[in-house]
C-alpha cells in the first residue's frame, strides 16, 4: 500500500473543507497530514463571533474533532509545535518548527490570513489585540471581566461582531472607523446609517472619520488611551484591531513560490510548483485576494476536484454575499452595490421597519444589492446575479421577491426536475 | 347592567319589517326591509310577495343599505354656499320665480324633474307648472329615457298605455329583447326570463343589439344589426308575416286601421331579404331564421328599452314593433304583446301624472276640451294652453336666455343631457338655478344658486309605478335626515309662497294621492260608459290614510271595472283613439341625423353598467358597486383598436362635433367595427373627464324630442399618457392638476386613477403632496410610516402611508405605462386595523403574498374575485351553476353569471 502522500499546511476553513470534500471524492487516494498551529481539531472560524457574544459554545463551533480526523485516516499535527518552518521543495518535504521533516508528493498551502495591524505606536501593549481566533475571543472575554472601556478600531464585520460582543458582555464599546460609512465595503450611506442608528439603539458608540494616530498606554504597558490625528483622545482598557487581514504567504515566498499580494495560484488552484497548490485567504487569483468563506469553499471543492484526478473545475470569482452576525441585525450585500454613472437603481425603503433594499442594475442584470433588514431575497439575486440573468420581464416584481417573480413571469424559471423546485432560467 | 341601560340597548337594537320598491329601474322590485330606526341602518332582501320580482334583487338594489349614509347628502338648504333656514330659502325660490315670471312671463321659466321623484312629489310639480304657474315648462329626466315610447303607444293606441305584464315574459314562447341590455340594466326581469328558459328549453330568445352583450347569454339568436336601423328590420318582420300568411286579418278589420299602408312602406324599404340584410349588417341566414320564428310563435313578446327609444327616429321604431304586434293581434294576451322596460322607478308614474312638458296631466294631452277639464278639476288661476319646452329644447331656451330661471328636482343634466358642456354653460347662465336633491356635490348642484335638501329613498314616502303599470308603495323607513324635506312638501311651500294659496295645502302623500286618483277618474267616461282614458284610479279617491299605508302593489286601472287592477289591454280592441282602433303606422325608415364622416368616422353608442345608475350620485355611494367597472370605458372594436394602435387599457379621448371624453378602452369583439360603446354614467364628481354625454349630439326624435343618444360620430385617439398611476387613500385627498382622473369610493378608502401627459419632474415629492404633505417631516410629525418603492429609469415610484398602529392609511403608485398592479388586494387592506408584516413588506408590490390575491371582483353581492373563480375551475367546477355551489358567485342578483361562464369558457381554451 504506497498511497501518494499528501500534505496541508493549515487547519483552517479552507484547509478542512477541502479535507471533507476529499472524504467525498476520493477518500482513499492519498496518504494525508495536516498541520495547524492551533491546539484543536477544526472550528468554524465564522463563528468566532457568536462564541465572543455568549451565544455558542467552542464545542458548538467545532467543526471536525480530533476524533474525526483518526476515523477518517487522517494524521492531524496540531498546535504551535508544528508550526511548518520551511517548505523544502528540492526534496518535496516540510519542516516544522522543531525540525521535524515531512516528505510529500502534494502539498496543499492554507495559510489563511493575518490580521493587519495599524503601523502606529503602541500595538504592543497589553489589551491591543485582533479578532481572529480562539485565542483572542479568550483574552476579549477575560478583559470584559475586567475591565469596562474598549475601543474597536474598524467597523468591518469583524469589528462590528467584536464591537457587539464585547457589548454584550457589559463593555462601553467605541467603534472607530475612518470612514462615516460603517461596514462601508457592504453598506452604501442609507443602509449604513441605518446599521449605525441600530447599533447605537444596542449600546454601541461610534467615532466615525477617525484616524488613529497613537495607542498609549500606563506605566505597567497596559492600554489607557488612543489618540486621533485630530487631536482628540479616547480613553479606553482594551484596544481590538480589526481592520482587515493580508494574506499570509510568507512561508510560501521563502520557499520560493510565485507570490504577489498573495500565493499565486491557477484556475485549478496549482502555484508556480506544479506539486504545490494552495487556496484560502492566502492566495492571490487572478488579482483577487479573499476574506470570506463561500469563495474558500469553491477554492476548495475546484482543489478536491483536481486532487481525486477528475480534473474538470476550475475557480471563478463570484460575487460574494456577506452577512453580520450580529442576531437581529439582517443585512445582506453582493457586488457592486455603489454603482457608476451607467447603473440603475431599484430602492425600496420602509424606514420605521428598518428596511432598505436596493437592487443595482446594469444592461438589464443584476450588478449588486444591499438589502439591510429584510434579507429573505439575498440568495434569489445572489442567483439571479451570478446567472447574469435578464432581468427585462422580472424587474417589475424583483424587489418583491420570488415568489411573485414566479407568479407574474413563470416563463423566467425552469422546473428543476431533481430538486423538485424552481431554477431561474439561464 | 342596571334596567335603563339594558332599555336602552334593547332599543338601539330593535329593528322593524318593513315593505318598499328599489330606487333604481323600472322594474320597481319590491323590498323587505330591515329597519333599525336608532342606527339608522337597514338590511335589504327582495320582497318574496312582490309580483315584480318574487324575492330577487340585482347588486343595485342589494346595495341600497350601503347608500343611506348622512355623508355627502345635502342636509341644509343654501343659498349660493350659504347655509340658510327654510323660510329663507323657500322665500328666495318663490320670490325668484314671481318676480321673473312677472316680468317676463310664465314661459320664462322652468322645472327639470325627474323619475325618481315620486308620484305625488310629481303631481303636485306638474300642478304647480302647469295650472298655476301657467306654462307647460316642465319636463323630466323620463325624456331620455322613455318619451319614444310614450309617443308610439299614443299614436298607436291612443294612449300612453302599456298593453301587457311581466307575467307575460313567463308565458310567451318566442322573447324578443330589443337594444336592451337586459341582464345589466333590467337584471331582475332578466333573471326571471332566464330561469323560466332554463325551464323550458324549447322558449326561444333573441337579442336585437348592435353590440354583444351579457344578455346574449341566454340567447338563441343575437341579431347585432347596425345601428339605429331597427326599423328597417322591424319592417322586414311585418313584410314577412305577410308573406306567411300570419297577418291576423279579423283583429285588423275589427280593431285597427293602416295596416295596407304600413305593409307599403315595410315593402319599400325592406322588401328583399338580401338588400335588407346589407343595410342590417347581418347574415341573411339569421334574418330568416328569425322571421320564421316569429311567424311561427303565436306567443311572442317584444320587449324593448333605450337601444330603441334613444334615437332620432326612436317613435318609429316603437311603432315599427307595435305594427307587427298589432298585425298579428299578438297583443294583450298572456305571452304576447310589446314591452316597453322603463328605466327609473317612477318614469311611468310621471306619464301618469303629466309630468312630461307635451303631456297636461293624467294621460290627458294639451287639446281644448283636456285643458279645460283639468282647469275645473284644480280650480287653476293659469292654466298652460299649450306643450312647454322639452329636455333638449329647455336647455336650448335657458342658454338663449329665454328660460330665466330653473328648478331641477332629483336629476343631474349636467351630466345626462346630450351636448352636456352646453348644459353646463346653460346653467352658468341662467338667472336663477334651483336644486333640489339628496346629494350635496351633483355636477349640476354645484351650478345651483339655492340647493334645497330633499329626502332621499329610506325616507321618501309615497307611491312608484313600474313598467308594467303596478303602483307600489315606497315607503319611509328613517325619519327625514337634518334638514331635509320630502319634495312634494317644498314645492307646495314654494307654491303657497308665490301666493297660490289653495290648491297646495295638502296634509300628506296621502292627500295628493287620493287628488290625483280623483283626476283621472275625472270626467272619465263617454255617453256609452265607456272609460276615456286608460289611467283610471276611480277607487281610490277616498283611500284612507291608513289604507294608503297598507296599500299592496296593484296593476292600473283600478276601478269599477277593474277593482283588483287589470293585467293586459287591448286584446278585444278597445284602444283609447276616437274611433276606438288602433293605428298601424306607414314607416319609412330614416337613418340617424349626424352620419360619420372623414373627421368623425366611428359611431358612438352609449349605455348603462352592471352595477351603476344613472349619474352614481347614490349607486356610487356603495362601495361593493364600485368594484366590477370603477371607471368610465370606451369599448372598440380589435380590428379599429389595431388600425388606432390602441392597446388594452389604453385611455383614449373620444371626440365629436360636441365635445370631448377620456376613458380607458377596453379591446374586444362586442362591438363592431367602426362603432364604439362607452358608458353614460360618469361625472364631473367622479372624473375629470369621464362625462361622455359632452359628446354626444343632441338631435332629438321630432315626435318624442327623445336624445339620439345611441349614435354620434366621433373619432377616436390614443391619449398621449406619460404616465399612469392611482391613489388610495383612507382620508379624501384634493384632485392633483392632472389631465385624467376618476374617483371612486372603496369600503374605508377612496379611489383616484390618475392619467397625465407630461412626466412628473420630481415623483416622489409631487406623490406626497397627492396623499397631503409637503415632506417627509411632515409624514413623521403625524406619527406616520413612510414606505417607498422607486425604480427611477422604469419610472416606477410608490409611496404608503401606514400608521402607528400598523393601518394603512394610504398608497400611491405611478408608471409610464398601464400596467400597474390590480387594485382589489391593495384596496382590501383598508379595512385591517393593522397590516401584518407580511402584508405590510408585500404592500409596494401590489401583490398578495402568494395565494392571497382574489383579483378583479366579478361577484358584486359576495364581493367574489375572478382569481378566486379561476381556482374554482380549476378545482374542478365546470359550470356557473358549480362555482355557485362553492364561492355563492352569481347566486343572488345573477347578474355576473354570464361573466362567470366566460371566465370557464377562456380557461377551457387555454387548457
Amino acid at each position: 500500500m504506497n498511497k501518494p502522500k499528501l500534505v496541508l499546511i493549515g487547519n483552517g476553513m479552507a484547509g478542512a473543507k477541502l479535507l471533507e470534500e476529499l472524504m467525498i471524492s476520493c477518500p482513499e487516494q492519498y496518504d494525508i497530514t495536516v498541520f495547524g498551529d492551533e491546539p484543536y481539531g477544526n472550528y468554524n472560524r465564522i463563528m468566532l463571533s457568536p462564541l465572543l457574544a455568549g451565544e455558542k459554545t467552542l464545542d458548538e463551533i467545532m467543526i471536525f474533532d480530533r476524533q474525526w480526523y483518526h476515523e477518517k485516516g487522517i494524521e492531524l499535527l496540531a498546535g504551535e509545535e508544528n508550526f511548518i518552518k520551511k517548505i523544502d521543495r528540492v526534496n518535496k518535504r516540510v519542516v516544522t518548527i522543531n525540525g521535524k521533516f515531512t516528505h510529500y508528493d502534494r502539498l496543499i498551502i492554507a495559510t489563511g490570513s493575518k490580521p493587519f495591524i495599524l503601523p502606529i505606536p503602541g500595538t504592543d501593549l497589553n489589551g491591543v489585540m485582533s479578532f481572529r481566533d480562539i485565542a483572542d475571543v479568550e483574552n476579549m472575554v477575560s478583559a470584559a471581566n475586567t475591565h469596562k472601556k474598549a475601543v474597536v478600531i474598524g467597523a468591518g464585520l469583524l469589528g462590528l461582531e467584536a464591537a457587539m460582543g464585547l457589548c454584550g458582555r457589559g463593555m462601553e464599546v467605541t467603534v472607530v472607523h475612518n470612514n462615516d460609512i460603517p461596514l462601508n465595503r457592504q453598506l452604501d450611506q442609507e443602509s449604513g446609517e441605518l446599521l449605525k442608528t441600530a447599533l447605537s439603539e444596542r449600546g454601541l458608540m461610534f467615532k466615525m472619520n477617525a484616524h488613529t494616530q497613537e495607542i498609549l498606554g500606563d506605566e505597567s504597558g497596559q492600554v489607557n488611551k488612543i489618540i486621533f490625528s485630530d487631536g482628540s483622545e479616547l480613553e479606553t482598557d482594551l484596544v481590538v484591531m480589526a481592520i482587515g487581514i493580508r494574506p499570509n504567504f510568507k512561508l510560501a515566498q521563502d520557499s520560493g513560490i510565485h507570490c504577489e499580494k498573495g500565493i499565486m495560484v491557477s484556475d485549478t488552484m496549482q502555484t508556480y510548483d506544479p506539486s504545490v497548490y494552495a487556496l484560502g485567504e492566502c492566495i492571490q487569483h487572478r488579482g483577487d485576494t479573499f476574506g470570506l468563506v463561500a469563495p474558500l469553499y469553491d477554492q476548495a471543492r475546484v482543489l478536491a476536484n483536481q486532487l481525486s484526478e477528475h480534473g474538470v473545475a476550475v475557480f471563478e470569482t463570484l460575487p460574494t454575499a456577506t452577512k453580520l452576525k450580529v442576531t437581529g441585525i439582517n443585512l445582506f450585500s453582493v457586488g457592486d452595490f455603489l454603482g457608476n454613472e451607467h447603473t440603475e437603481y431599484l430602492i425600496y425603503r420602509d424606514k420605521q421597519q428598518g428596511i432598505y433594499k436596493k437592487i443595482v442594475v446594469q444592461n438589464n442584470t443584476i450588478k449588486g444589492v444591499v438589502l439591510y433588514g429584510d434579507t429573505q431575497e439575498g440568495a434569489f439575486y445572489n442567483e439571479l446575479m451570478d446567472n447574469k440573468t435578464d432581468l427585462t420581464a422580472l424587474r417589475p416584481f424583483l424587489m418583491f421577491g420570488r415568489a411573485l417573480c414566479e407568479d407574474q413571469v413563470p416563463s423566467a424559471f425552469v422546473n428543476d426536475k431533481t430538486a423538485n423546485t424552481l431554477s431561474v432560467a439561464i | 347592567m342596571n334596567s335603563n341601560q339594558h332599555s336602552a340597548t334593547q332599543s338601539v337594537n330593535k329593528t322593524e319589517i318593513k315593505h318598499t320598491t328599489c330606487a333604481y329601474c323600472g322594474v320597481g322590485c319590491g323590498i323587505k326591509a330591515e329597519v333599525n330606526p336608532a342606527k339608522r341602518t337597514v338590511n335589504v332582501i327582495g320582497s318574496d310577495q312582490h309580483p315584480a320580482n318574487y324575492g330577487r334583487l340585482c347588486s343595485k338594489g342589494s346595495a341600497l343599505g350601503h347608500t343611506i349614509s348622512t355623508d355627502g347628502r345635502l342636509l341644509e338648504p343654501e343659498i349660493n354656499g350659504q347655509q340658510v333656514d327654510w323660510n329663507t330659502a323657500l322665500d328666495t325660490v318663490a320670490n325668484g320665480f314671481s318676480d321673473i315670471i312677472k316680468q317676463h312671463g310664465p314661459d320664462a321659466v322652468a322645472f327639470y324633474v325627474s323619475g325618481q321623484l315620486l308620484t305625488e312629489d310629481y303631481y303636485v310639480a306638474n300642478k304647480l307648472m302647469k295650472g298655476y304657474i301657467g306654462s307647460g315648462n316642465i319636463d323630466t329626466n323620463s325624456r331620455l329615457c322613455m318619451s319614444s315610447s310614450v309617443v308610439g303607444h299614443k299614436r298607436a293606441f291612443g294612449l300612453d298605455t302599456v298593453p301587457g305584464c311581466y307575467d307575460d315574459f313567463q308565458q310567451a314562447e318566442l322573447i324578443t329583447l330589443v337594444g336592451s341590455n337586459t341582464a345589466w340594466c333590467h337584471p331582475v326581469l332578466f333573471q326571471r326570463i332566464k330561469q323560466y328558459k332554463q325551464d323550458n328549453p324549447n322558449v326561444k330568445i333573441v337579442v336585437i343589439d348592435p353590440r354583444k352583450t351579457q344578455t346574449c347569454d341566454i340567447a338563441d339568436l343575437h341579431i347585432p344589426l347596425n345601428l339605429g336601423t331597427d326599423v328597417w328590420l322591424f319592417n322586414g318582420l311585418l313584410n314577412a308575416l305577410n308573406e306567411q300568411n300570419k297577418v291576423n286579418h279579423e283583429y285588423l278589420d275589427q280593431h285597427c286601421q293602416g295596416f295596407e299602408n304600413s305593409l307599403q312602406a315595410a315593402q319599400a324599404s325592406s322588401g328583399n331579404l338580401n338588400a335588407l340584410a346589407d343595410t342590417l349588417g347581418v347574415p341573411a341566414q339569421d334574418l330568416q331564421t328569425f322571421f320564421d320564428l316569429f311567424c311561427q310563435t303565436e306567443k311572442s313578446i317584444t320587449l324593448y328599452s333605450q337601444g330603441v327609444n334613444q334615437s332620432s327616429s326612436g317613435t318609429d321604431k316603437v311603432n315599427s314593433i307595435l305594427n307587427c304586434h298589432l298585425a298579428t293581434g299578438r297583443i294583450g294576451k298572456p305571452g304576447m304583446g310589446p314591452f316597453s322596460m322603463t328605466g327609473q322607478p317612477n318614469a311611468m308614474g310621471g306619464r301618469e301624472v303629466g309630468g312630461l312638458a307635451n303631456t297636461l296631466a293624467a294621460h290627458m294631452d294639451f287639446n281644448d276640451d283636456s285643458i279645460d277639464r283639468v282647469q275645473r278639476f284644480w280650480d287653476a288661476p293659469n292654466m298652460a294652453t299649450q306643450p312647454g319646452l322639452m329636455a333638449v329644447d329647455m336647455f336650448d331656451a335657458i342658454d338663449e336666455g329665454k328660460i330665466k330661471a330653473v328648478w331641477v328636482m332629483a336629476t343631474n343634466p349636467v351630466v345626462s343631457l346630450p351636448n352636456a358642456d352646453k348644459v353646463k354653460a346653460a346653467l352658468e347662465k341662467c338667472d336663477l338655478v334651483v336644486v333640489s336633491d339628496c346629494i350635496a356635490d351633483t355636477d349640476t348642484a354645484r351650478l345651483a344658486n339655492v340647493k334645497l335638501p330633499a329626502t332621499g329613498w329610506s325616507e321618501k314616502d309615497g307611491t312608484v309605478t313600474n313598467s308594467e303599470r303596478r303602483i307600489s308603495r315606497q315607503r319611509g323607513l328613517f325619519e327625514k335626515a337634518g334638514n331635509a324635506q320630502h319634495d312634494w312638501w317644498i314645492i307646495n311651500e314654494v307654491a303657497k309662497r308665490m301666493g297660490f294659496d289653495s290648491g297646495f295645502n295638502h296634509t300628506n302623500q296621502a292627500d295628493i294621492f287620493r287628488e290625483h286618483a280623483a283626476l283621472s277618474a275625472f270626467e272619465n267616461s263617454d255617453a256609452e260608459g265607456h272609460r276615456l282614458r286608460d289611467f283610471d284610479l276611480s277607487n281610490l279617491q277616498t283611500l284612507s290614510d291608513e289604507d294608503y299605508e297598507t296599500f299592496e302593489p296593484i296593476q292600473w286601472p283600478i276601478n269599477a271595472e277593474f277593482p283588483e287592477g287589470r293585467d293586459r289591454f287591448f286584446s278585444q280592441g278597445g284602444f283609447f283613439t276616437p274611433n276606438r282602433k288602433a293605428n298601424l303606422l306607414g314607416i319609412t325608415p330614416k337613418l340617424p341625423v349626424n352620419l360619420p364622416t372623414n373627421d368623425y368616422p366611428l359611431r358612438l353608442n352609449t349605455g348603462r353598467i352592471r352595477d351603476q345608475w344613472h349619474t352614481m350620485t347614490r349607486t356610487a355611494l356603495a362601495s361593493q358597486l364600485n368594484q366590477h367597472i370603477s371607471e368610465p370605458f370606451v369599448e372598440i372594436n380589435t380590428e379599429n383598436a389595431k388600425q388606432l394602435n390602441i392597446q388594452a387599457n389604453d385611455i383614449v379621448s373620444v371626440k365629436s362635433k360636441w365635445g370631448e371624453m377620456l376613458g380607458r378602452v377596453v379591446i374586444n369583439e362586442n362591438c363592431k367595427p367602426d362603432t364604439l360603446f362607452a358608458p353614460m354614467h360618469w361625472t364631473q364628481v367622479l372624473s375629470k373627464q369621464g362625462r361622455i354625454n359632452t359628446v354626444v349630439n343632441p338631435e332629438v326624435d321630432p315626435f318624442s324630442k327623445q336624445p339620439e343618444s345611441k349614435h354620434t360620430p366621433v373619432n377616436v385617439s390614443q391619449f398621449s399618457a406619460q404616465w399612469h398611476g392611482f391613489v388610495l387613500s383612507r382620508h379624501t385627498t384634493a384632485w392633483p392638476e392632472v389631465d385624467y382622473i376618476v374617483s371612486a369610493k372603496g369600503k374605508q378608502h377612496n379611489r383616484l386613477e390618475l392619467v397625465h401627459g407630461t412626466a412628473l419632474n420630481n415623483p416622489t415629492q409631487t406623490m406626497l403632496a397627492w396623499l397631503g404633505f409637503d415632506n417627509e417631516q411632515q409624514v413623521s410629525e403625524q406619527g406616520l410610516e413612510l414606505l417607498s418603492y422607486q425604480d427611477a429609469e422604469s419610472g416606477l415610484y410608490r409611496l404608503a402611508l401606514i400608521n402607528e398602529q400598523g393601518a394603512l392609511q394610504a398608497v400611491t403608485m405611478i408608471a409610464p405605462h398601464q400596467n400597474l398592479p390590480e387594485r382589489t388586494w391593495l384596496a382590501a387592506q383598508f379595512e385591517k386595523e393593522s397590516l401584518n408584516k407580511r402584508a405590510r413588506n408585500a404592500l409596494l408590490s401590489g401583490y398578495a403574498p402568494a395565494g392571497e390575491d382574489i383579483g378583479r371582483i366579478v361577484c358584486a353581492c359576495f364581493s367574489v374575485g375572478e382569481k378566486t373563480i379561476e381556482a374554482a375551475v380549476k378545482s374542478g367546477c365546470c359550470s356557473a351553476e358549480a362555482v355557485g355551489d362553492q364561492l355563492k358567485a352569481g347566486t343572488n342578483c345573477g347578474s355576473c353569471v354570464p361573466e362567470i361562464k366566460e371566465i370557464i369558457g377562456q380557461m377551457d381554451l387555454g387548457t
